[in-house]
């Protein structure tokens, strides 16, 4: 399909319609100083030229770097099958048609793509994806308060701290009451988001594992919230809902989600996914497209999209949200992912995932000076306190093609010795060895 | 096209009727025509307040979706609960069992300032 809508003769027409002799005449009345100018652009290149170019570029990523660095996004093994699924042209175009339901096989696949995010998740509806986990939680935010009404927000200090710059930025012109609660010990403070509950409470949010990669049960919160109509909004890692209990499990209410741990490569900025499912009672409310199985006129499997009333196509200032698209192809990809694992295998990898982070921090843990948090159970990603900066190791150890985490710092005040590391099923004893190794020469030297 | 005589109507095509203490308001046989097969409807909760021409809720059908507009101010009492499983009763009975909500503490002055049956089948067919 062509997205250049017309042709030059087009053009020509239309611009003696408008009685002016090309498209500078008809631009005239707008002032000079909002017009770009002249672009300084250099000169074309050929093919093997831009190659190089591009190459160039390219390797100015540190793509070779042994990676523990997580934070919400994470160094998974990919399938090359989701490679070739994602990249057959019949998909590759990441935008749906504006007469979606004759795009049958894009429709097929975002319904078995929802159909997976709510067994994972074990909710009844999930929409169609968004944008990435953080502006699916901001959607989240939004629906929840549009849901009951009230204007107040509970969030605990546990979820990424960029989700929550996110959500602040998304609201900034809403006129929220938002509480953050901080973290005891790297868990949920209950009694302190207990006593920070009210009338006009909207809906607490949590995840799970939370930034600091600690694993908690939120059902009594979840039941405390219920008792007084509030909605409860859970951000969790995909791949630990595989073995976790789930949202759906413990009754949260809206579930996102950063879905690129799913088969899509780690990127600068993404493209990413995010993730939304819901209770059956709030899918009015959810935000973005949502594919529904029906039948034809002649009794036949069809796919369109549905409930679109929620849409600002439909009613512009009515919309659950601004959103009107998703991300399409990064939902195939994770869709791809999804069924090549199938449930035992992403189970599998999770599995593997838990038993070398419990391998690293073991061998971080022997470490003199080293000091792994386990006052709470984690999954794949855990806490180390360091008797120095932990910048300076990482500083160190970039050198040596290590990322050993995440330095807490960044994030937390008075956390500047904390550093964050994930490790996931790609990284061998070999490297996690190395790592302990890299750490143990920076600190006894 | 039915315009029960013991209603009164608004120019957006509600209909509101007094019951007792409470007054029972719903869409028009007109409007439930016009929108065709209803799917959905939402509605306002119990203790909620209402202004007379202010949002009273969505419905929509098939065909599109529409606000609905509350034909006078109150609290509302009750919503139409039956709706949620079977919204085609506001298409096979829009001023009997397709009731939207019923209002307490209306004004009658309010009333008054509707279309009876007459003005409204008027204003339906100087609107066609």
């Amino acid at each position: 399909m062509s997205y250049i809508s017309n042709t030059a003769a087009q053009r020509e027409a239309m611009l003696k319609v408008c009685g002016k002799d090309s498209i500078e005449a008809l631009f005239e009345g707008i002032p000079p100083s909002l017009r770009c100018g002249e672009l300084d652009l250099p000169h074309a290149r050929s093919e093997m030229e831009l190659r190089g170019f591009l190459r160039d570029i390219a390797a100015r990523n540190y793509s070779h770097l042994t990676n523990f660095m997580g934070g919400g996004f994470y160094d998974h093994f990919i399938p090359a099958a989701v490679d070739a699924i994602a990249s057959r042209s019949e998909f590759y175009t990441a935008y749906t048609p504006y007469q979606p339901e004759l795009s049958q096989g894009t429709l097929q696949a975002i319904y078995e793509y929802q159909t997976q995010i709510c067994r994972l998740t074990d909710m009844e509806v999930a929409n169609a994806s968004l944008y990435d986990g953080g502006s699916a939680l901001c959607e989240a935010c939004q629906m929840a308060l549009n849901a009951t009404g009230r204007t107040r927000i509970v969030m605990d200090s546990g979820i990424n701290p960029v989700y929550r710059t996110m959500v602040y930025t998304y609201t900034a012109n809403l006129s929220i009451d938002f509480k953050e609660v901080a973290v005891v010990h790297g868990q949920s403070d209950r009694q302190h988001i207990v006593d920070e509950l009210n009338g006009e409470t909207a809906a607490v949010i949590l995840q799970n594992p939370n930034f600091f990669g600690v694993i908690d049960d939120h059902s009594d919160i979840v039941s405390r919230c219920h008792e007084r109509g509030i909605l409860v909004i859970q951000s969790v890692y995909p791949v630990a809902m595989a073995v976790l209990k789930t949202p759906g499990e413990i009754g949260v209410d809206i579930v996102t989600g950063e879905g690129q741990s799913l088969g899509i490569p780690l990127a600068f900025g993404g493209p990413y996914l995010g993730f939304m499912a819901t209770t059956r009672k709030l899918v009015r409310k959810m935000p973005g497209r949502l594919v529904g199985r029906t039948v034809d006129r002649n009794g036949d499997e069809a796919f369109v999209l549905t409930l679109q009333a929620r849409e600002q196509h439909i009613r512009r200032e009515k919309a659950t949200s601004n959103i009107c698209t998703n991300e399409a192809l990064c939902a195939l990809r994770a869709h791809a992912y999804l069924s090549l694992l199938g449930k035992h295998g992403l189970k599998e990898v999770a599995r593997l995932c838990r038993a070398k982070a419990a391998y690293a921090a073991e061998r971080l843990d022997a470490i003199r000076g080293v000091e792994v948090m386990r006052s709470n159970p984690t999954f794949n990603e855990f806490t180390v306190r360091l008797p120095i900066p932990a910048g300076d190791l990482i500083g160190i150890l970039i050198e040596q093609d290590i990322a050993p985490g995440l330095p807490l710092g960044r994030f937390y005040k008075g956390m500047g010795d904390y550093l964050l590391v994930a490790v996931t099923e790609k990284r061998t004893k070999y490297e996690i060895g190395m790592l302990a190794e890299a750490v143990e020469a920076v600190l006894c030297r | 096209m039915s315009i029960p005589d013991n209603c009164s109507y608004t120019k957006t095509h509600e209909w509101v009727r007094i019951d007792g203490d409470l007054a029972v308001a719903g869409i028009t046989d007109h409007a439930q025509e016009s929108l065709g097969d209803i799917t959905y409807v939402e509605l306002p909760s119990s203790g909620q307040r209402v202004e007379q021409g202010g949002e009273l809720g969505v419905i929509e059908s098939v065909k599109a979706a529409s606000d609905l507009y509350a034909p006078l101010s109150g609290e509302v009492a009750e919503a139409n609960a039956a709706l949620a499983d079977q919204p085609e009763l506001v298409n096979e009975s829009p001023y009997e069992r397709g009731w939207l909500v019923k209002l307490r503490d209306v004004s009658g002055d309010e009333l008054a300032s509707l279309m009876d049956a007459e003005a409204y089948g008027a204003f339906l067919e100087s609107e066609a």
